[in-house]
């Protein structure tokens, strides 16, 4: 029987009405926790659902685990169960370890590398904690969770390059601008992903937004969203010699900024950079403004293109972190096979004789008027003294009682002797 | 071990620190890992006080600043830009500006160290306050210049990143072109400052000297040339807002003058200051 399952279904293998129909709502997962752990047999349990997938990993009780779990979905969400099994994905053992910390990693997002997913993973984890749903197991399996998405997170640069077109905006923004604290932000027009990138902007730290638009109402309505200025659209080529990035987004057909009109304003602001984003379709930038010295105009193609690259570089570096997990579920691997009676008293008497061992080598060394007998019979002596101490904690380990949680009692012998040090793997 | 190898051998070393901190700075630049630049930065400051320690030796040994050959010569100038590139980096912490300045330092003291060592001709004439400052102030200005020379290089490449939107290799290793800008003109600022002092107490040491502040000697000349080119850059940018591409392009020729000055005028034409390259 495997120590650990993982079902669940996501983005790649449910359509969006089936997921819906199975998602938990942050407010219902305790809830479905509690009736969970009573009716399903399993020990441990922790449900895991956001928008694109929905998981539930458990340490099983029995063999009838899995099959109770899929019964518990399927009344829970008053869904016939043949209705998503096709959808659904069962992992066991080491692939259910490998699945989890992949998803913590964010290597299995719909957008790989995104940072949303390790928040919400901590979220499930502190639910089942409160619900007193998680063991010995799924504690410590979900504390390498963590560690390894933020190890992945750090060594690999999944998460280094803006993957949407306004978070790409504020990546060039960064590369032309040493300081955007200091830099005001023009908005002429209105739309979504125009809107968007004015807030990555300002949560960059640009202060200043002025906002143009033809309909002056909308411009001020904008501009207090913004906490900026609103003005009008006549008035928009005066502001070209202060702004220092443009972003335009308006429905006109025609040219809102010339390369003349540009060119005229450079002469005004000495030539301090000037950064125009034409997210507009038909755009409102002539093209030729980028031929200007100081002037630099990215369109929504040219954007496109900056977050395809990054995507594909995200995917490299991808490859990366699969290593880095794959190295994880190893050495969790190991902590599992150790967490059986066997190998812990073993691991418990090796400790114990090594520091008996090591102590009367030391005292020994210093007192050489000894005969080689009387230093025979300390050693002995000290390694006596090592198994009447080992002798009851061990009794006890390999009769913990009918009904106890073996894995529990271990857990806390290995960690009350120190004995998983080695499995850390250096820095933690 | 006599004198004589002891400066010979940390020389050598210097040389071997100055290297290493340029692997440094390459591996940085390749694979973009803090601890590399950390590395590569500790190496240039050790090298650099190695380097002080040697030229200190140096110059209590002779008695007076050891700027009698070519040898001397581009050691002194390897170890003032390294030393300026180090207060840079506390200033503006432009790391990046490494992979320029360690490579230059290191070809500096690698020249240096193929060339002969001529003995230099006793000549009273190398001592003094003026000339002392004059040859520091001199110094200090071409590295300051070689580093906003560099800023420029870095600012080029950055802008046509940009300004084409092919993203190569450069554009995610490289800061803002502010940044860039910024530095280029910080350094173009010292620079200058230091020439026209170094230009003004070479002035007054040869009138104390030679009996008279001009001499229409090729040095003369092509160190005025230098100072009008850029004289001419600094005004451009304060007045007519000659700054990013325009202002790094200019930062690039005027170095080249300054090099030409520093060595071509000493190697090809000649001069008063000829003694000192040979």
């Amino acid at each position: 029987m495997p120590e650990i399952i993982l079902i669940g279904l996501n983005h790649k293998t449910a359509p969006v009405e089936l997921r819906e129909c199975l998602a938990f709502a942050p407010d219902q997962t305790r809830d479905a926790l509690e009736t969970l752990q009573i009716q399903a047999s399993v020990k441990e349990a922790l449900i895991f659902s956001t928008c694109n997938r929905m998981e539930i990993l458990f340490v099983p009780a029995d063999k009838t685990a899995t099959d109770s779990v899929i019964r518990f979905l399927s009344e829970h969400k008053d869904i016939p169960v043949t209705d998503f099994t096709d959808a659904l994905y069962i992992h066991e053992g080491d692939d259910a370890v490998k699945h989890l910390f992949r998803v913590a990693s964010s290597l299995d997002s719909m957008i790989v590398g995104e940072p949303q997913i390790l928040g919400q993973v901590k979220k499930a984890y502190k639910d089942t904690v409160a619900n007193k749903g998680s063991g010995a197991i799924l504690n410590r399996l979900m504390h390498k969770a963590f560690s390894i998405a933020k190890r992945v997170r750090k060594e690999t640069g999944i998460g280094d390059n803006a993957v949407s077109i306004s978070y790409a905006a504020v990546e060039l923004a960064n590369k032309i601008f040493s300081d955007l604290g200091k830099r005001s932000v023009m908005l002429i027009g209105a739309g979504e992903m125009a809107e968007l990138a004015v807030e990555h902007l300002i949560s960059n730290g640009v202060q200043t937004i002025i906002v143009a638009n033809r309909t002056f109402e909308n411009a001020v309505s904008l501009a207090a969203r913004f906490n900026g200025q609103a003005v009008k659209i006549e008035e928009m080529e005066s502001f070209l010699g202060d702004v220092d990035i443009i972003i335009s987004s308006t429905g006109a057909t025609e040219f809102v900024l010339t390369k003349p009109q540009v060119k005229k304003a450079m002469g005004q602001r000495k030539h301090r950079p000037l950064f125009f984003i034409d997210i507009a379709v038909p755009r409102d930038l002539d093209p030729a403004i980028n031929r200007i010295s100081n002037a630099y105009l990215y369109d929504i193609d040219d954007l496109q293109n900056l977050v395809n690259d990054n995507l594909d570089e995200r995917q490299r570096e991808a490859l990366k972190g699969e290593r880095l997990v794959e190295e994880a579920v190893i050495k969790f691997r190991w902590w599992l096979n150790s967490l059986s009676v066997v190998p812990t008293i073993k691991d418990i008497k090796h400790k114990l004789e090594c520091i008996a061992d090591a102590e009367t080598d030391k005292t020994l060394a210093k007192l050489d008027s000894l005969s080689p007998e009387e230093a025979d019979a300390v050693k002995r002596m000290t390694r006596a003294i090592a198994r009447k101490i080992m002798h009851d904690p061990i009794l006890f380990l390999k009769n913990t009682g009918e009904h106890r949680d073996d894995t529990q009692y271990l857990s806390v012998a290995r960690h009350l002797f120190n004995l998983d040090a080695a499995l850390e793997g250096g820095k933690e | 071990m006599t004198l004589a190898s002891c400066q010979n051998a940390l020389f050598i070393i210097t040389t071997a620190i100055y290297f290493m901190s340029t692997a440094g700075y390459i591996l940085y630049l390749l694979v973009q890992k803090e601890k590399f630049q950390h590395a590569a930065f500790g190496l240039m400051c050790l090298g650099a006080l190695v380097h002080a320690v040697t030229t200190g030796l140096n110059t209590w040994a002779m008695g007076t600043l050891p700027v009698h050959n070519l040898h001397q010569n581009l050691s002194i100038a390897a170890l003032v830009l390294a030393v300026v590139f180090i207060v840079l980096k506390f200033k503006f912490n432009l790391k990046i500006l490494g992979i320029f300045t360690a490579p230059l330092v290191l070809a500096m003291m690698a020249v240096a160290v193929v060339l002969p060592e001529t003995q230099p001709a006793a000549e009273s004439t190398l001592k003094g306050f003026w000339l002392v400052s004059h040859i520091i102030l001199i110094f200090i200005g071409e590295a300051a210049l070689a580093l906003a020379c560099g800023a420029g290089i870095l600012y080029l490449l950055q802008e046509r990143a940009i300004k084409e939107k092919k993203r190569g290799f450069f554009y995610k290793r490289l800061p803002s072109l502010d940044l860039l800008d910024s530095t280029s003109y910080s350094c173009l600022i010292t620079g200058f400052t230091m020439l026209t002092m170094g230009l003004i107490t070479g002035l007054v040491y040869a009138k104390s000297v030679w009996g008279r502040f001009w001499g229409w000697d090729p040095k003369e000349i092509w160190s005025a040339v230098t100072w009008l080119v850029y004289a001419a850059i600094l005004h451009g940018r304060l007045t007519s807002g000659w700054r990013g591409q325009r202002s790094a392009i200019m930062t690039i020729v005027g170095f080249a003058v300054l090099v030409f000055t520093f060595l071509g005028v000493n190697l090809l034409i000649g001069g008063h200051h000829q003694v000192f390259t040979k």
